[in-house]
């Protein structure tokens, strides 16, 4: 019998931060992984077999998400608007309202209520320069600073 | 002396403390309930007649359809709008990616139907009211990713959504109507002022 109570309060205990660390880790701040070179040198410098071991983590804030406000420069994290599941993470280089010369179009007028993303590393980065402006809402995150885990 | 007063004040502060943490973990337990199983929402607009009513309804949208893809076509769906990332609306879903769609181009003009292939990731809606709409024949397929939620309950048809309060303003012949309309979206209560 005091073992059932003792499971039953560490179940409750369990799901009660379990709870709470999402709500923070969904409105507040939270850390991710950074895969993939198309943000050398910002992030991931290294370019190594061993990816996994060398990754960069970054502490992200959602604090932005309330207004959608987003300025010229932010390394945002993203849902990619072909496939929904995966989150990519880069650079806003132009706002709405603002005209952009690409190779594969000539001139784009990103509409309201999207931005163009840029990845640092212009030679290995999938962004907007092939899949378009991208919705404000399928940005998730507004990068906070940046944490080495060497 | 402070010392003192510490352990005086200890049991109270342990009670607040137990209170804070009860209050804080049903709040946290709100927010995952609204954004992984299902929320309340306020309906508003003439797009989706006769569906849903002119002066709004008070509806039910789970989100465990949206995160595992369960969606076909027909559902009524919320979707963030794509021109202004604050604005949820809702439509009916027509196309998945990959469907063929036809539409009406011009609302009066029914012989003329033009066909879309919806591209991979996204989808296309429609609202019900052909006429007064603004759906994706105006700003095209929207990425899966705004899909916020399935609509699957019409809880209330409310009649009046806001609050009449008569004030008699300097002139005793002159009054104003002030019109509390609350939207449930902005949370916050918007004054509409007729003279």
């Amino acid at each position: 019998m005091g073992t059932v109570n003792f499971l039953w309060n560490l179940t409750k205990n369990y799901i009660t931060l379990g709870l709470i660390g999402l709500t923070v880790s969904d409105r507040y701040a939270s850390i991710v992984p950074v895969g993939g070179i198309s943000m050398s040198p910002t992030f991931n410098p290294h370019d190594s077999s061993m990816r996994s071991l060398t990754r960069d983590f970054v502490v992200v804030e959602k604090l932005c998400l309330e207004k959608y406000k987003f300025s010229l420069g932010d390394v945002v994290v993203f849902s990619s608007p072909t496939n929904h599941k995966e989150k990519n993470m880069k650079r806003i280089t132009a706002l709405p309202g603002d005209l952009v010369s690409t190779p594969h179009y000539d001139a784009v007028v990103i509409s309201e209520g999207h931005c163009w993303v840029e990845g640092d590393n212009q030679a290995w980065s999938l962004d907007s320069r092939s899949f378009g402006p991208v919705c404000y809402i399928l940005l998730h995150i507004h990068l906070l600073m940046k944490r080495n885990l060497t | 002396m402070g010392l003192g007063n510490l352990k005086q004040l200890a049991p109270f502060i342990k009670e607040a403390f137990q209170h804070t943490l009860l209050v804080a973990k049903y709040l946290c337990g709100i927010h995952v309930t609204n954004t992984y199983l299902c929320t309340f929402a306020l309906t508003q607009g003439p797009s989706m007649l006769p569906t849903f009513s002119l002066t709004g309804d008070l509806i039910l949208a789970e989100k465990l359809s949206t995160r595992f893809e369960k969606m076909q076509q027909g559902d009524v769906v919320l979707v963030r709008s794509p021109e202004n990332p604050r604005k949820i609306v809702v439509k009916r879903l027509m196309g998945m990616g990959g469907d063929t769609v036809k539409y009406a181009a011009g609302p009066g003009n029914n012989d003329k139907k033009d066909t879309i292939v919806v591209p991979d990731g996204h989808v296309w809606i429609e609202g019900d009211n052909k006429f007064n709409t603004n759906d994706s024949k105006k700003f095209g397929p929207v990425p899966y990713g705004l899909v916020q939620g399935r609509v699957f309950w019409i809880i209330w048809r409310i009649l009046f959504t806001s609050m009449i309060v008569k004030q008699f303003i300097e002139d005793e012949n002159l009054w104003a109507v002030l019109l509390l309309n609350f939207k449930w979206k902005d949370k916050m209560p918007e004054l509409l002022i007729f003279g």
